[in-house]
């Protein structure tokens, strides 16, 4: 993979997808899980992937975050290839558990990718701090995870992964624990982070409204063999508590679910193909 | 309320304990059994008293091979299970052999090990205790090692760490409460291990010499008096084992099974 | 393969896992002999190459003399037990070797074991189920029961052969070797009466509280639920069983001086021993490989019961 520096003036977009193309290879057979994706995220963009269960959008996330190795394609990430992203931590990851570490303070936790690359202590626990006051949690900075409740734990989580200031965040349904209170309070508090640090936000989701709330753009993927059938784009304006009842809102919503739906004839004659394909290489 | 529940749990194990005693004397007593058969706790404990500092004198004996075995064991059962969480093919090679060692009455190879040491009896005793704590401790710290979560190994490949940072930041962390574990069990062990190594010959000192000597000439209520004596000392080891987990631990230590 | 029956993708797939988990038994296996290889590799290149009087650190050896009393050669133990018996109470006969010695030795513990085991198992499954079923009894019981182990109640197995002394019931009479079997159990039911209690208690919540909605009572549940969700538990339990009743005998035998056994044997060689320690070593490997042999068979019952495991990644 060549190690571009862009040379034009403006910097390069978040991210850059070109027939990205995955497949599992099972015991017997294998499965498509992502077939000619192409997309572009540009820089502080907030796009949602959303599609039924097996659509590919997790799969998706990792190609992007080089978790995984798409099996044909190209993935630049910051104009760099996604391993050289990866090596050079331009994004942070945040799952659907938080992944903390329970024998750490919060704010050990926080420091973590900042200890592993090898930042002093002092540099460290400032930007732990800033950090926090960020996701408003100073108060519980000497806490350990277990005492924290499920969406805390979670702004812990995406303090992490602020941490390195990457241009990127990739995140897999990180509210998908919590309840609708929680979660509503978490969107509002994620856009204000997104839009105060200028990242580009890559975020998977089972949620129609929440996928309206939080982006810029819905892309809607269909399952077996994963593909974007459309992409929807939401125009809100700045994100508030009143948001939620607008009719726009509604709208938007409506149009997703369309797009969903709609395609779902056609998902089921996909899915029963890539069945069939699956079956035919047994 | 907290105090009903301590008392909950504190008082049937209590009371089963003084009924089980107390039916014991009445039984002894009663029945008018002869001590070569069943002592009294009566007659046990005044035997205890009499001979308190030979009991103590070789619980000590008995308790430094156990503790100098036991030290020896953990340290190269935490070695070793590093090094097979670390390698694979180290770990597949040795991880049978511990299976296999586990199934394998240990303290049989106290004559071979006083062949080949022949020096003193206490070497052989204390390494017949290392082997024995080895086991225990090399399969818990191995199996808390070789446990990464998918979201934790995805986060750590999320930041391209090295295998050796995975090791130091969460392997070990998390490891702890099963290296824990296998030190509980391998104290106890390590006694028990150390009072029966003393009857595979070799010099008479120690509490499982002293249990022989005192069976030998039908002394009864001093040989379980000295049972008494091999007890505290291996609830002594399990104490500390378990005050040292809650040291560490804290709030992560689990419960006493 | 794929026809009939099996083509249904249930029966393939626990097909495909039994494979699986033959082929890595089979793996392992390989592996040990491997190690075993490798550590008699390092057995003779120590003694060709080691110092002579050993490694002292601090005035305590560390590493064994490589003198041919300390360590015999790999075939010399390997010949020894091919060697004649010299005759005495060990031996049935003049003509015996030292591996029909070993043989029948072990024959004899494995017997003794085998009771204790089965003693053992019943008593620590019917603790566990007691405990299980009267919440008071477990509170009472639980810490005896793991106090229990730090008495070496082997150092009283003459006592227990006293108490055993010609008592009769029926046809059964309580021979030297009850008492070994007996001390074997003792120490068998420890891990049993452990690990049942935790399996008993190991079905989730949600399973718990289904059957209590289908107002099933205790033994059904039991029956339905605790006993299938209590196999992955009972196993392990099982294997530690079966080396701790080896253990037990061999220690016992030598506690009560019964002869016949494995643990005696080793003993009257080391007794003898004086110019020839490759006999004990002989001993020493027939015990091992009999403690392998009741850890061996565990693992048949656990692949009979493997359907119970399916789905435990853990073992």
């Amino acid at each position: 993979m060549s190690q571009e520096t862009t040379t034009s003036e403006a910097p390069p977009p978040a991210v850059e997808l070109s027939g990205v193309h995955k497949t599992f290879a099972l015991r017997r057979g294998s499965v498509v899980a992502l077939e000619g994706i192409d997309l572009m995220i540009g820089r502080g963009e907030f796009v949602s992937l959303i599609g039924p269960s097996g659509c590919g959008k997790s799969t998706l996330l990792r190609v992007i975050g080089d978790l995984l190795p798409p099996t044909g394609g190209e993935v630049l990430v910051n104009g760099k290839s996604a391993r050289r992203a990866r090596l050079d931590q331009d994004y942070g990851f945040a799952f659907q558990q938080a992944g903390l570490l329970d024998w750490r303070t919060v704010q050990a936790n926080v420091e973590l990718p900042l200890e592993l690359h090898g930042v002093d202590r002092g540099k460290r626990q400032r930007r732990a701090d800033e950090l926090l006051q960020l996701v408003g949690l100073s108060d519980f900075a000497k806490q350990r995870p277990p005492q924290l409740s499920g969406g805390m734990q979670q702004r812990v989580a995406i303090a992490r992964a602020l941490a390195e200031s990457p241009a990127l965040l990739l995140m897999d349904e990180p509210f998908g624990a919590l309840d609708e209170m929680t979660r509503e309070h978490m969107q509002t508090e994620l856009v204000r982070i997104a839009g105060e640090t200028g990242a580009a936000v890559v975020f998977v989701t089972h949620s129609i409204p929440e996928a309206v709330f939080l982006s810029n753009r819905v892309v809607v993927m269909s399952p077996r063999p994963g593909r974007i059938t459309e992409i929807v784009p939401v125009d809100l304006g700045e994100r508030t508590d009143d948001t939620r009842e607008a009719p726009q809102f509604y709208a938007a919503i409506t149009q997703v679910r369309e797009a969903l739906r709609g395609r779902a004839v056609d998902a089921t004659d996909d899915v029963v193909a890539g069945i069939e394909r699956a079956q035919g290489a047994l | 309320m907290k105090v009903g529940r301590v008392a909950a749990v504190l008082i049937p194990p209590i009371l089963f304990g003084v009924l089980f005693i107390a039916g014991w004397q009445l039984l002894v007593r009663g029945a008018d059994i002869s001590q070569f058969v069943l002592p009294a706790p009566s007659d046990i404990w005044s035997s205890a008293i009499d001979q308190h500092s030979g009991i103590f004198a070789d619980a000590r004996y008995t308790g430094l091979n156990a503790l100098v075995g036991l030290a020896l064991g953990t340290v190269v059962g935490v070695l070793l299970a590093a090094v097979a969480a670390r390698l694979p093919i180290f770990g597949g090679i040795v991880t049978p052999l511990v299976a296999g060692l586990a199934a394998i009455p240990i303290v049989a190879l106290a004559p071979l090990l006083t062949d080949m040491y022949s020096v003193t009896s206490s070497l052989p005793r204390r390494l017949v205790v290392a082997v024995a704590a080895f086991v225990p401790v090399f399969i818990n710290t191995l199996r808390g090692l070789s446990r990464l979560s998918p979201v934790h190994r995805e986060l750590m490949q999320s930041y391209a760490a090295s295998g050796t940072a995975v090791l130091r930041t969460i392997r070990i962390p998390g490891a702890m409460p099963h290296f824990f574990t296998g030190l509980r069990i391998a104290s106890s062990l390590a006694v028990i291990t150390a009072v029966v190594s003393e009857y595979f010959g070799g010099e008479s000192v120690g509490l499982g010499s002293r249990i022989t000597d005192s069976v030998g000439q039908s002394d009864y209520p001093a040989a379980w008096a000295t049972v008494l004596g091999a007890v505290v000392l291996g609830l002594i080891f399990y104490v500390i084992a378990l005050l040292l987990e809650r040291a560490v631990l804290g709030r992560r230590a689990t419960a006493a099974l | 393969m794929t026809t009939g029956v099996n083509a249904h993708p249930r029966f393939a797939g626990q097909q495909h896992r039994l494979r699986l988990r033959l082929g890595r038994w089979a793996g392992r296996g390989l592996l040990v002999l491997v190690g075993l290889v490798v550590l008699g590799a390092i057995w003779e290149a120590y003694k060709s190459w080691g110092p002579a009087d050993g490694v002292s650190v601090f005035g305590a050896r560390v590493l064994p003399r490589t003198s041919d009393e300390a360590m015999p050669h790999l075939s010399t133990i390997w010949h020894a037990f091919g060697a004649q018996e010299v005759g005495g109470a060990i031996t049935l006969g003049p003509t015996k070797t030292v591996l029909d010695s070993v043989v029948s030795a072990a024959w004899h513990t494995l017997r003794w074991a085998g009771l204790g085991f089965a003693i053992g198992v019943t008593v620590g499954f019917l603790l566990a189920l007691l405990m299980d079923r009267l919440a008071v009894f477990e509170r009472a019981l639980l810490p005896y029961v793991v106090l229990s182990q730090t008495v070496p109640l082997i150092a009283l197995a003459p006592l227990v052969s006293k108490w055993g002394q010609g008592w009769s019931v029926g046809p059964f009479t309580w021979e030297r070797s009850t008492s070994v079997s007996i001390i074997a159990a003792y120490l068998a039911f420890f891990p049993v009466a452990v690990g049942m209690t935790r399996g008993l208690k190991s079905p989730s919540a949600v399973h718990a509280e289904y059957f209590r909605c289908c107002a099933a009572g205790w033994w059904k549940t039991l029956i339905r639920l605790k006993l299938p969700s209590s196999v992955p538990f009972l196993i392990p339990a099982l294997r530690l069983a079966a080396a701790a009743a080896v253990v037990g005998s061999i220690v016992a035998e030598i506690s009560i001086g019964l002869e016949g056994g494995i643990g005696r044997l080793i003993l009257e060689y080391s007794q003898q021993a004086t110019g020839d320690p490759s006999r004990v070593y002989a001993a020493v490997i027939g015990a091992a490989v009999l403690g392998l042999l009741a850890a061996a068979i565990v693992t048949a019952v656990d692949f009979a019961l493997w359907r119970y495991h399916r789905g435990t990644g853990a073992r």
